[in-house]
């Protein structure tokens, strides 16, 4: 494993040793594009699973695993009327694992909404949507809403009877704005009622627009928890004996949320 | 504990130079293992933090494999405009608001509460009311207790009587965190529970609130309602 990582290849590719040292574990990190988002170092505090219980990273994670499953799942669907459907009962009777990979996606698009909502609570009951993160709550509320439409539009596409009305919920509910509702619904729709229009702009919303934004707030959202110091940590009370000195200062217990 | 000393050790190490003696070429990331200046534990992102995030990875997953083995994700009949079923439910984040719906017409239901709801947890953030302790109980606390319970008794009287129906759902719970936010203003000290609600700020009941309600009414969406939006009852008439 240490030859291999001293080859001029490996070194071509990773720019750095084997992670033995804490120079080139700093350098794992530090030197590569998918983890530069993370610092080199952490505090042991922000790492414990009861601090966040990882919620915002899984539902990256649920975000990945939908992307994955819905690009296999864009290969075996058309969005227009007859054929929607029609390639959901292929997609079930005649593609191998297509079940599977049918019951993957929408599980996990039922997860990454259950795990925003929690992560939205979680972030809230520890007090991190304070100054100065006040602005990134606003950008996790927005894509608390952007994943909310990803799922409704991904609702509509399998155009069987369970989809088709409550889509029809939704949209008389749009409907129902003032002054603007009708205006909104029809470009919505692509027309008055849910038909071959409303299905491909749901399906581009769903598989192009939406998804973007999303990367985009993630990005934006991550990018501002690390400026602002990595994620929320509250203070540490710090009890000094009589007499002692500042450095010996003995790390007690958390100030209370 | 024993392998992160060792980890903190090496840092030392590190910082004292004796690992960077033998690369001499790129020395533009040694600054970064000078330690941080407060005392805190802090260790090294790989491996702990990468391999925590990998466990976590892998075990979502596997939940989410094994549900997708066991379950299958329904599929009704095709997509028909001329046969309503009854009744139509939207997905399940969406019931709370579908069971609004009961209550108020459509554009309070789906757009105004809504609505307001988006933009409330948005401002929430920059509203600096007592935001941090000193509590809401340090000053004044019986005229704090009367404004209280009068801005419970207006929202209480907007939620039942501005509908077709109380909307219990919502009043239920803004009574009970009004009990439990109370509690604070008694001059009885009581233990760690009572203290614990005394220091708990306004934004945190507020919110407590919206959750409780939302909750309330998603569920009741879920499992309480049958066709024509009839209160039924899970274990005897099923989820619809």
């Amino acid at each position: 494993m240490r030859a291999l990582t001293n080859t001029r290849v490996f070194r071509s590719v990773f720019r750095h040793g084997f992670p033995s040292s804490n120079r080139n574990r700093s350098l794992v990190v530090f030197s590569s594009f998918f983890l530069h988002f993370h610092p080199v170092k952490v505090r042991l505090r922000a790492i414990r699973f009861t601090r966040t219980f990882y919620l915002g990273g899984l539902c990256v994670a649920c975000f990945f695993i939908l992307t994955v499953s819905g690009i296999f799942l864009m290969f075996y669907y058309r969005p227009a009327v007859p054929h929607a459907y029609h390639d959901m009962k292929d997609l079930v009777f005649v593609v191998s694992s297509g079940t599977f990979l049918r019951n993957l996606h929408r599980f996990t698009a039922h997860m990454m909404v259950a795990l925003a909502l929690l992560h939205m609570a979680w972030t809230f009951l520890r007090g991190a949507y304070r100054p100065p993160r006040e602005f990134n709550w606003v950008i996790g509320v927005g894509l608390l809403v952007v994943t909310v439409l990803l799922s409704y539009t991904g609702y509509l596409l399998p155009w069987d009877q369970l989809a088709y009305w409550a889509v029809t919920v939704g949209t008389n509910l749009v409907a129902a704005t003032p002054l603007v509702g009708q205006k909104i619904k029809l470009l919505l729709l692509g027309g008055h009622a849910i038909n071959d229009n409303a299905l491909l702009r749901f399906y581009v919303l769903h598989c192009v627009v939406l998804p973007m934004v999303l990367v985009l707030g993630i990005g934006l959202h991550v990018w501002r928890v690390r400026k602002d110091g990595g994620i929320h940590l509250p203070p540490e009370v710090r009890t000094l004996a009589p007499g002692a000195t500042e450095a010996m200062a003995t790390t007690s217990k958390e100030a209370a949320q | 504990m024993r392998e992160r000393d060792e980890e903190l050790g090496s840092q030392e190490a590190a910082r004292a130079g004796a690992d960077s003696a033998r690369v001499v070429v790129v020395d533009f990331a040694a600054p970064e293992l000078a330690g941080d200046l407060s005392d805190e534990p802090m260790v090294m992102t790989f491996p702990h933090l990468l391999v925590r995030e990998l466990v976590a990875f892998l075990a979502l997953s596997l939940f989410l494999v094994l549900v997708s083995l066991f379950f299958d994700a329904p599929l009704d009949a095709i997509a028909d405009p001329t046969r309503t079923p009854n009744p139509a439910k939207a997905p399940w984040y969406f019931l709370g608001l579908q069971e609004l719906l009961h209550y108020y017409p459509p554009v309070v239901a789906g757009v105004l509460l809504p609505g307001l709801l988006i933009i409330a947890l948005a401002v929430i953030p920059y509203f600096q009311v007592n935001v941090e302790r000193p509590s809401l109980w340090e000053s004044a606390p019986l005229r704090r207790l009367g404004l209280l319970w009068l801005a419970i008794s207006a929202l209480s009287t907007v939620f039942c009587f501005a509908s077709a129906l109380p909307v219990w759902s919502i009043v239920v719970p803004l009574w009970m965190v009004g009990v439990a936010m109370s509690t604070g203003a008694l001059p009885w000290r009581g233990g760690r529970v009572a203290l614990w609600l005394r220091t708990r700020s306004l934004p945190f009941w507020i919110f407590l609130w919206f959750l409780v309600s939302a909750t309330t009414l998603t569920a009741t969406g879920f499992f309480f309602r049958g066709p024509g939006w009839a209160f039924t009852i899970p274990w005897r008439d099923g989820i619809y």
